[in-house]
């Protein structure tokens, strides 16, 4: 069990500067996700937790004590990579006991250690085979199982699932949860994916170009993302960003229309306004705020996504729950949500209703 | 994919002859050693280039074995190779880890210098090696032999060796770092029996360099006792003669050494250890 505090953590190497000020209090037994686009750094962070990489600035506390020196071995943290990292000469119990090994536990206790996370992840059948002989899926849960066994105080997962396919892949998430649920331990996840972010998180921690954007809980980060960046990136499909301009008697969009019911901010300029797909909406042409062509129809089954060119605009998507009957070239009208819109500034950030 | 493919008879009969000649054309010298080293003394001659001789007899092996220092020259040449085998693959073991994991200052220089060391053909700095051995009193010692060769060889098995512990995943020490291993421990618990292979390859290659070493060896070393096994064969060859027979047999027992030692370690040349370690 574990209270994690980063406090300006930063990290360089030379001149290069890969994360700077990261602030993060994780409470004992939460689940936290660090999620960003490839190179924000969220892997090098949790290298760190971990003490894989040195910390370069701040300073890294578990329980209150000062963690930034200590060697991994020390941390007691287990680790889950992405590429599961299995000792391909032992085989499944040994891979999963071998930090017990490590640590002369007697045999007795690591056999029964063993045995008890191979039955929770039914590998009891597998133990005696060498990783080669596992598939994918087996593999992951023989890393899992590594972790398991050890009964550390803080689980770390670097995006365990990105080698497996999408059918394993919701298994896999669902068996994460469940894991949680039944651990109670901190854990802290690094992935790409904002699906397994939202599904998994009790927080989640958005990082872009080596900063923390926003952390919040899944619900959070959808209804009120602090800028553009958290806005794009959480939701699929991707939130529509449209230029506006604050004019005499409300905003007004790029082709000249007025919206009277945006969430009004009184202050500071104004850029852009997002909405997302699922908060637009196909109408009657009088009820409508723009109108355009449909170029592109995807029938999803639950949903239909309408790529909408609209003239002086751009492309628009929208999504409508359901079958939607539209063909390409179907003319569109559409109305925006504004009270799910967002309306965001020059430099990015979220203008507070 | 090769299978479903239709090779006309033409293509695959060449292929095979191809494949025939140049076996043929590899393994013919070693045909004739063997064929020599059975012949009679007095057939040698007279039978001249027949392939097969009309009688066969281990006379010149008796005579190399029993009346002539071979077992010495055998004994000293196992010596040095098997010293310069282990003592290069320990070196190159260690140096080739720090290359392949750590980043040091310096590290572009070593390899730099490593890679100019192997650039001068090794008759040009015959003359100070041997002033060198000279001075610190080695002439005529198995030790300097092995310390020439280790020190020759380290370049290449350094940059073997970092081939082949690149191929290892760093996850794979992170992991057992983790674990609860000291690096040491990872090294050795992990990422030492996956390097078998490499280790294997290393010492069968500087095992057969430093066995049919000549040239320093021919410089070195002078007295009979001292003599390595290529330096040896040389004394089959008298101002007047050459005796043929004993020389290809001492031949073909040399080559029994080299080929016990990759019988030995081929089993870890052709296992892939690391798969099933990351995905794919």
């Amino acid at each position: 069990m574990a209270r994690i505090e980063l406090q300006n953590i930063a990290k360089t190497y030379g001149p290069v500067e890969v994360l700077r000020d990261i602030n993060l209090v994780i409470e004992d037994g939460e689940f936290i996700v660090l999620v960003g686009p490839s190179g924000c750094g969220k892997s090098t962070l949790l290298r760190m937790i971990a003490g894989l990489e040195p910390i370069t600035g701040g300073e890294f506390r578990v329980d209150g004590r000062r963690m930034n020196e200590v060697p991994p071995r020390d941390r007691d943290m287990a680790m889950v990579f992405q590429s599961y990292a299995l000792y391909p000469h032992m085989d499944v119990a040994r891979n999963m006991g071998f930090s017990l090994e490590i640590r002369k536990a007697p045999s007795g206790e690591r056999e029964s250690k063993v045995q008890e996370a191979a039955k929770t992840l039914g590998l009891t059948a597998l133990t005696g085979r060498l990783p080669r002989a596992l598939s994918g899926g087996q593999r992951q849960r023989v890393a899992m199982g590594r972790a398991i066994v050890r009964d550390p105080s803080a689980f770390l997962f670097d995006e365990p699932l990105s080698n497996l396919d999408a059918a394993l892949r919701v298994e896999m998430r669902l068996e994460i949860a469940r894991l949680h649920q039944r651990l109670k331990a901190t854990m802290i996840y690094v992935t790409h994916d904002q699906v397994e972010a939202l599904t998994l998180a009790d927080r989640i921690v958005v990082l872009n170009a080596g900063q923390i954007q926003q952390v919040g809980t899944p619900l959070d980060l959808y209804d009120r993302p602090s800028n553009k960046f958290v806005a794009q990136f959480i939701g699929s499909p991707t939130m529509n960003i449209l230029d506006v301009e604050r004019g005499e008697d409300g905003i007004r969009l790029r082709d000249g229309t007025v919206l009277q019911a945006v969430p009004r901010t009184e202050q500071g300029a104004v850029r852009e306004l997002g909405v997302r797909p699922e908060h637009l909406n196909i109408v009657a042409k009088d009820a409508a705020h723009m109108s355009g062509t449909a170029e592109l129809v995807e029938h999803l089954g639950s949903d239909t996504n309408i790529h909408a060119h609209v003239p002086g605009i751009g492309q628009v998507l929208v999504r409508q729950h359901g079958h939607f009957p539209l063909k390409i070239g179907d003319a569109v009208n559409i109305a925006l949500d504004l009270d799910k819109a967002h309306l965001f500034g020059p430099d990015g950030r979220r203008l507070a209703a | 994919m090769s299978a479903l493919r239709q090779s006309s008879p033409l293509a695959v009969t060449g292929k095979y002859l191809a494949l025939a000649f140049y076996v043929g054309f590899a393994l013919f010298p070693l045909y004739w050693l063997a064929k020599i080293a059975v012949t009679p003394d007095k057939l040698i001659f007279t039978e001249g280039t027949a392939l097969i001789p009309s009688r066969f007899t281990f006379e010149n092996f008796r005579t190399v074995l029993l009346a002539t220092d071979f077992l010495a020259y055998f004994r000293n040449s196992l010596i040095v190779s098997l010293g310069t085998a282990a003592i290069t693959t320990c070196i190159a073991a260690a140096a080739g880890y720090a290359f392949s994991r750590f980043d040091f200052r310096g590290k572009r220089l070593v390899v730099a210098v490593m890679l100019i060391t192997q650039m001068f053909p090794l008759l040009m700095i015959i003359a100070p090696i041997y002033k060198i051995v000279a001075a610190v009193g080695l002439l005529n010692s198995l030790t300097s032999l092995i310390i020439v060769y280790t020190a020759f060889n380290i370049p290449f098995a350094t940059f073997l060796m970092q081939s082949f512990f690149d191929g290892i995943p760093k996850d794979l020490e992170e992991a057992g770092m983790i674990d609860g291993c000291t690096r040491f421990q990872a090294l050795r618990k992990i990422i030492l029996p996956l390097t078998l292979p490499g280790l294997g390859a290393t010492l069968g290659f500087i095992f057969t360099a430093a066995w049919s070493e000549l040239l320093f060896a021919l410089m070195l070393i002078n007295s009979n006792d001292t003599m390595t096994f290529p330096v040896g064969l040389l004394t089959f060859v008298s101002k007047f003669s050459v005796d043929w027979g004993q020389m290809m047999a001492a031949g073909v027992l040399a080559l029994v050494p080299s080929c016990l030692f990759f019988l030995f370690i081929q089993r870890y040349l052709v296992q892939g250890l690391t798969s099933g370690a990351v995905k794919g």
